[in-house]
């Protein structure tokens, strides 16, 4: 066992540099001018590996995010805006290559929605509160010895009303 | 044989799941007392089985039982002892039992829940006993882990390397028991739409029988998920800990929707309020436990932690959580306008923020899940593919949590009722002026300058300074003698540090994730022993590369020293590339230098040449400054949720004198 652990090893260890079936993956080799790097590196984020789960180019070993790396690379330091570089891996890759979805007539409900729900759960709750301090009434005397008792009392007692509730 | 025991133990513990069920209604219904004491002894009994089952299933992992199928697909014999047990939930069929014992043994624990009256505590065992049909018919019929091999085969599969890990061998563990804990709140909840009263007694008295339940699982699920986040930091070598990937986020959803039950459960039970929408959200936390389980186990997602994917089930899980939330919404539906709670409240008062932070956690819960189901239902809907990734989060759930993290500090400091919003400024004033403070020194010390980098830093900084201005008004402190501070925090309930700690745990995490993204430095290139690589204000020197041999797979192990620029504070630290020969994998394992608050995180890639041809190792290095904050904060947070489930006030029944 231990041999063919060692063989597997050698093999493994071997076979890197070469990677025996597939080309090797494109060296990343960051661009001279920082600032173009730096948008470069910013972009990477942004760009799915359309190969990988959910990882980004930037992350992702695969050998397409180092190629992607690579095409990003070489249209800023031809001069390419952020947005012609992400425009030219749209019309390759479709939407799904960006992290950020674009805006548009399927995904207004993904934009707005965290919104829309913003204000209807403040307004429904909102209404709701001043309804109450509109119509609720202060706990009676009554009420607010029965709430002092179960809090107090804190056992297995018989339930009070027999029937379920249909006050 | 304890294979078939452990087979028999989860039919059996169906059926006492069942006897569970029956019993429970049939003594609601009769309003029997023996027979609901029947019902909570089966539930006893039921999760005894279960854990017998899941006893079993660890022996058979334990002793590398490989003519259990489950273990020849999941397991090795050159694994290690830790790993070979965590396996025993590392695949579908064993984490769904672990899944059934949280289920049961929660379940057992409610019937000792103290002071519930008869028809609630009947009808939440009944629920629980429901729930528990469900998964462990769906163990049993579909999902049995029991199920045996013929011919045995000799070795085994071995459990995917990337799960073989301190971290997420402890991850499952606490995930679970915060995901299926919150099963118990929605046992509650539907117990109190059928029992409940439109009477203004009975919601304070659940709000108090809730809320440890509900604390309890959020603490375990801030443990988990911090674990789990800390696993993919170290462990997947992309130098991030959090990437809105599916699976994350179906464990927040039930995070967050826990957190605003808590808060949402205090207003409950102080003053009977928002009895509905405690409810829901009790009923909606275990929906979404439900629902992450579905998209975790069914394969509609595409995550990097999905496991365990398999459509038929899927589809299984997907009718389990139809039928409960299913009718769970409709109960909800039909009886919640009949239950009003009493309770009025001014907006400027502690109801009034707690009600606000509910609003927010809310809206940020739904921003997790339209953002996770979007590229689904949009799929489905026209085919489009999209992504939704890191920076549609950064645009919508980061300023809602922002915003929800500003009215912290003043809702502990308001007043119940009505409170005084002027006063709670005067308190406040101080620790505003010196969260701006810091906010600008922030942004001044971090270089590049940024606007919003420094904005994050002074709201993490306004989170911990007004928690500690919150205990500092509790203690009357330096206003009376320090005797007397002394002895107000003596007798400060432990509800109201844990309160405070998980604030000031929220503003560490802050601090953490704000810096951390803003300002970490990356570099990576290929380097060969002797030369250097720089990050930042540090530089790592690749000193040597050698082949070491672990119990399970044979590693690249580079020796690197981590120094400061100058060459100060020299730190040796190993990075490895593990080639696991039974799956054919290979795993990073990560170099961390701990430097104070920061990493310096170092990740020895593959093998390649130099410019000059001679042979060189692909070494990427972060500095993230930090990046401690990031886990220490949950973890102060988890600790605060610990602190608030000891506070007596919410031990049910202890003190009290035993009923006559």
């Amino acid at each position: 066992m231990k041999r063919l652990l060692l063989i597997a090893a050698a093999l493994f260890l071997a076979a890197t540099p070469v990677a025996a079936q597939e080309p090797p993956p494109t060296p990343d080799r960051p661009l001279a001018d920082a600032a173009q790097e730096a948008r470069a590196q910013a972009l990477f984020d942004d760009i799915r590996c359309v190969v990988c789960q959910h990882e980004a180019i930037a992350d992702s070993p695969a050998g397409l995010a180092a190629d992607v790396r690579a095409l990003v690379r070489e249209q800023i330091a031809a001069g390419r805006s952020d947005q012609q570089v992400r425009d030219d891996l749209v019309r390759r890759y479709g939407d799904f290559v960006l992290f950020t979805p674009p805006l548009r007539g399927g995904t207004w409900l993904l934009w707005f929605g965290p919104l829309a729900v913003l204000l209807a759960a403040g307004g429904g709750l909102w209404l709701s509160a001043r309804r109450r301090s509109v119509v609720a009434e202060p706990l009676s005397a009554a009420e607010e010895a029965d709430l002092a008792q179960i809090l107090a009392d804190q056992a297995v007692r018989p339930d009070p009303d027999a029937k379920p509730s249909d006050d | 044989m304890t294979v078939e025991l452990g087979a028999f133990a989860l039919i059996l513990a169906l059926a006492l799941a069942t006897l569970q069920t029956g019993m429970a209604v049939a003594g609601r219904l009769r309003r029997s007392p023996v027979l609901a004491g029947a019902a909570e002894g089966a539930a006893w009994a039921c999760a005894a089985a279960v854990a017998l089952a899941f006893a079993a299933l660890i022996q058979a992992f334990a002793a590398s039982d490989f003519s259990v199928a489950n273990v020849a697909a999941n397991s090795h014999t050159d694994k290690p002892m830790l790993y070979k047990v965590a396996a025993a939930w590392g695949s579908h069929e064993g984490s769904l039992v672990l899944w059934c014992l949280v289920l049961t043994g929660f379940g057992a624990l409610l019937t000792r829940a103290r002071g519930l009256p008869f028809g609630l505590k009947t009808s939440a065992v009944a629920t629980q006993g429901l729930l528990g049909v469900m998964f462990l018919a769906f163990a049993v019929f579909t999902s049995n882990p029991f199920e045996r091999l013929d011919p045995a085969p000799f070795q085994g599969n071995s459990l995917n390397p990337l799960l073989q890990d301190p971290a997420l061998a402890f991850h499952p563990p606490f995930l679970y028991a915060g995901y299926v804990g919150l099963s118990v709140c929605f046992s509650l909840a539907v117990a109190a739409l059928i029992e409940g009263r439109a009477n203004s007694s009975f919601w304070p008295a659940w709000g108090r029988w809730v809320r440890p339940w509900a604390l309890a699982s959020w603490a375990f699920l801030t443990v988990g998920i911090t674990l789990g986040a800390f696993w993919a930091y170290y462990e997947l070598g992309w130098g991030g800990w959090w990437f809105w990937d599916p699976v994350e986020n179906a464990s927040f959803m039930p995070w967050l929707a826990g957190a605003a039950l808590l808060h949402s459960a205090v207003v409950t039970e102080r003053r009977g309020a928002l009895a509905g929408w405690t409810t829901f959200l009790a009923l909606l936390a275990f929906t979404f436990s439900m629902l992450g389980a579905f998209l975790v186990r069914s394969g509609v997602l595409t995550s990097v932690h999905a496991f365990a994917v398999d459509p038929e089930r899927g589809l299984m899980l997907l009718a389990i959580l139809g039928a409960t939330s299913g009718a769970a919404f409709a109960l909800f539906a039909w009886r919640a306008p009949q239950l009003k709670g009493g309770g009025m409240f001014a907006p400027v008062s502690r109801e009034g923020a707690l009600v606000l932070n509910n609003v927010f956690l809310t809206a940020a819960c739904a921003t997790v899940l339209l953002g996770t189901l979007y590229p689904l239902i949009l799929e489905a809907a026209n085919g489009a593919t999209i992504s939704v990734g890191p920076p549609y989060f950064a645009l919508t759930f980061v300023p809602l949590m922002a915003a929800a993290c500003l009215i912290v500090p003043a809702g502990p400091l308001l007043a119940w009722k009505r409170g005084d919003l002027k006063g709670v400024g005067q308190r406040l004033a101080l620790a505003a002026g010196l969260a701006i403070l810091i906010a600008l020194a922030g942004w001044m010390a971090f270089d590049p300058r940024k606007a919003l980098s420094g904005a994050g830093i002074g709201l993490g900084a306004w989170l911990i300074l007004g928690a500690l201005a919150e205990v500092a008004e509790r203690l009357r402190l330096f206003r009376v003698p320090l005797a007397e501070c002394l002895r107000r925090a003596r007798g400060l309930p432990l509800g109201a540090w844990g309160t405070t700690l998980a604030h000031a745990g929220l503003g560490v995490f802050v601090l953490g994730a704000v810096v951390e993204t803003g300002y970490r430095v990356e570099a990576a290139r290929p380097i060969a022993p002797g030369q250097t690589i720089e990050a930042g204000k540090w530089a790592v020197r690749l000193d040597s590369v050698g082949v070491v041999e672990g119990p399970n797979y044979l590693a690249e192990q580079g020796k690197l020293t981590v120094t400061l620029r100058d060459g100060g504070s020299p730190k040796t630290v190993t990075a490895e590339r593990r080639f696991f020969p039974t799956g054919g994998q290979t795993t990073t394992e990560v170099g961390l230098d701990f430097r104070g608050l920061d990493d310096v995180y170092v990740v020895l890639g593959e093998r390649g040449q130099t410019a000059e041809g001679a042979p060189a190792w692909n070494v990427r290095v972060w500095w993230n400054p930090w990046a401690r904050l990031i886990f220490l904060g949950p973890a102060i947070m988890a600790l605060g949720g610990l602190l608030s489930l000891l506070d007596r006030r919410l031990r049910l029944g202890v003190n009290r004198k035993p009923a006559a």
